[in-house]
C-alpha cells in the first residue's frame, strides 16, 4: 500500500560507465514508501548494475541516489555519508535479495544462524530471542521448523531462496533490492514465492525495488514499470499501462515476444 | 444529479512500431459524461472500441488528445495527465474495474483475492473478508472452494470472483465490461442485482452488455462509440 507521499529513494542522473562502455545512462526516478518498482529489460541492458549502483555496492560514475534515513533526513549515499554509514545502511534498514541464494547466504552456517546473524548485526544479543525470532521467519517463508539447525547446503535451490528472503527481511528493512527473485525457479515455487513477496510488501509496507526480465512476475509484483534498453531507460510508467500499451518500439517489441502459455 | 466522470476531445491511437510504425486511428474526439447514480451502456459493434474507450478512462490505455475528468477526492482529475501515483490512488478509491478476465498471483485463496481490494483502501482485514464472504455467497460460490485459487475453477465461477473483487469496494464510479457474460441466469441476476444496489448508492456506472435484457434492465442509457471512429 503507497502510505505516505514522502519519497524514500530519489535517482538523479544516474550514469555508471565501465571505462568507455556504458553500464546505464542518465537514469533518474523516485521509489515511494510502500511501492514496488519493477525494472524489465534483456540481459545486458544495464538493470543489474543500476541496482548494484542504487543498493550502494559501487559508486556511479555521476548522478545522485538520495535516501530519506529515520534519523539523519535525506542523504546522498555515496555523496552524503561514509561508508560506515553506508554498510550500517546496508545491513539494517536494506535488503539484498540475490538472483543466486548462495551469493545471499553463508553455505557453512545452520539456517537458523544466517537468519539470526543479521539480528546480531543490529545489536541483538539474546541467543533464545534469536533463535525464536529465526523460527518464527522460517514459518513464513513455509520452511519447516525441524530444518532450523540444517545446512543451507542441504536445501533445494526454491527453500534457499526463501531462506534468502528470510534472512534479508528479519531485521525489518524499508527498502528491499531484489535481482531476479525467481529466476531459475520451478514454477511451483516461482508461484509461492510471489505470493509470500506480495503478502510481506503488504503487511511490512516494504518499498521494492526488483529487477525481472519476466514480465509476468512484472506485472503481478510491480506498481510501476520502468523498461531499460542499452543503459536507457526507453519506457516508464504504470504497469499495466505499460505492458497493454507499449509507446516504444522496445517496449512493443519486449511485450509482443511473449510466449502464450 | 451530480457529474463524475466528463471526457473531453480524446483521441486515441496505436502506432505499432514492430509492423513498420504502422499508425491504427481508433478514436477522434470523444466527448461524454457520467453522472451519480446512472449506468449508460457502451453500444457499438464487436471491435467498434468499447473495451479501448473503458480502458482509456481506467488509464490502461494512454489517450493521445484530451482530457479524461474523474472526480476523485471532492474534486476533478485528468486521468490524461495524471502521474502513476495519482492514477494508482484514484483506482484504490475511486474508480471501479471489473475486466473479462481475472489476473492473480498463483496460490492465493479465493477469499483473500476478493477481499484484497478493500484492505488496499484500509479496511480492516476481517471487515473485509466479512464483505468478501457475502459477496461470494450472493455469488453462488460454494463455501468449500473459498480457500482455493480460483485459477482452478471454470470460466464462469471465475468470471464471478472477479465481479466480487470487482464490487468489494463501493467504488463511486464502476466500469463493467461485459459483467454478465458466461453467467447463468440466477447469477446473471445477481450481478443485475449489484448494479442496481451501486446505482442507488449514488455509483456512476458505464458497462458493456451484449445481452440485450441485462442492458433494459439496468441502464438508464446508451452511448455509441462507432460515432467517434476515425
Amino acid at each position: 500500500m503507497i502510505g505516505s507521499h514522502d519519497v524514500l529513494l530519489n535517482v538523479e542522473n544516474l550514469t555508471m560507465m565501465y571505462g568507455a562502455r556504458v553500464g546505464c545512462e542518465e537514469v533518474s526516478f523516485d521509489l515511494w514508501p510502500g511501492e514496488v518498482l519493477g525494472i524489465v529489460g534483456e540481459s545486458g541492458s544495464g538493470k543489474s548494475t543500476l541496482l548494484r549502483c542504487i543498493s550502494g555496492q559501487v559508486a556511479p560514475t555521476h548522478g545522485a541516489i538520495n535516501y530519506k534515513t529515520r534519523a539523519n533526513g535525506v542523504r546522498d549515499l555515496f555523496t552524503g555519508m561514509s561508508e560506515p554509514e553506508r554498510r550500517f545502511l546496508m545491513r539494517t534498514d536494506w535488503a539484498f535479495v540475490h538472483q543466486n541464494p548462495r551469493d545471499g547466504l553463508r553455505m557453512s552456517v545452520s539456517a537458523g544462524a544466517n537468519i539470526g546473524e543479521r539480528l546480531m548485526a543490529v545489536g541483538q544479543r539474546h541467543y533464545g530471542n534469536i533463535r525464536a525470532t529465526a523460527q518464527d521467519w522460517l514459518g513464513k517463508v513455509e520452511i519447516a521448523d525441524e530444518r532450523l539447525d540444517d545446512l543451507p547446503s542441504t536445501f533445494s535451490g526454491g527453500m534457499q531462496q526463501r531462506l534468502q528472503i528470510a534472512r534479508n527481511l528479519v531485521t525489518s528493512p524499508r527498502l528491499v533490492f531484489m535481482d531476479e527473485p525467481t529466476g531459475g525457479l520451478d514454477v511451483s515455487v516461482q508461484a509461492k514465492l510471489l505470493d509470500l513477496l506480495r503478502g510481506l510488501v503488504q503487511d511490512l509496507g516494504l518499498s521494492v525495488v526488483i529487477v525481472t526480465h519476466d514480465l509476468a512476475v512484472a506485472r503481478l509484483l510491480s506498481h510501476r514499470l520502468m523498461v531499460m534498453q542499452q543503459g536507457r531507460v526507453v519506457e516508464s510508467g504504470l504497469t499495466d499501462q505499460v505492458l497493454d500499451d507499449p509507446q516504444h518500439p522496445y517496449t512493443q517489441l519486449l511485450v509482443s515476444s511473449i510466449l502464450q502459455a | 444529479m451530480s457529474e463524475m466522470l466528463n471526457v473531453e476531445n480524446v483521441a486515441k491511437s496505436f502506432t505499432l512500431h514492430t509492423q513498420g510504425a504502422l499508425t491504427i486511428p481508433v478514436f477522434e474526439k470523444i466527448n461524454f459524461s457520467l453522472q451519480a447514480g446512472e449506468c449508460i451502456a457502451l453500444t457499438g459493434a464487436s471491435g467498434a472500441g468499447k473495451s479501448t474507450f473503458m480502458r482509456m478512462i481506467y488509464a490502461n490505455y494512454i489517450c493521445n488528445e484530451g482530457r479524461i475528468n474523474i472526480r476523485h477526492n471532492d474534486g476533478w482529475l485528468d486521468m490524461v495527465g495524471a502521474t502513476p501515483h495519482e492514477v494508482l490512488d484514484v483506482r484504490r478509491h475511486t474508480l471501479g474495474y471489473v475486466s473479462q478476465f481475472l489476473r492473480v498471483i498463483p496460490r492465493v485463496a479465493t477469499l483473500d483475492i476478493v477481499a484484497e481490494p478493500l484492505i488496499a483502501t484500509g479496511v480492516a482485514k476481517e471487515t473485509a473478508i466479512e464483505k468478501a464472504k457475502t459477496l461470494l455467497t450472493r455469488l453462488r460460490i460454494p463455501h468449500h472452494l473459498w480457500s482455493l485459487s480460483p485459477l482452478t475453477f471454470s470460466g464462469g465461477e471465475q468470471q464471478r470472483v472477479n465481479i466480487a473483487r470487482g464490487f468489494a469496494v463501493e467504488y463511486p464510479i464502476m466500469l463493467l465490461d461485459e459483467p454478465t457474460a458466461s453467467l447463468d441466469a440466477d447469477n446473471r441476476r445477481t450481478v443485475l442485482d449489484f448494479i442496481e444496489e451501486a446505482k442507488a448508492m449514488g455509483s456512476a456506472v458505464l458497462g458493456i452488455f451484449h445481452d440485450q435484457e441485462a442492458r433494459d434492465a439496468v441502464c438508464t442509457g446508451t452511448f455509441d462509440v462507432t460515432q467517434y471512429q476515425v
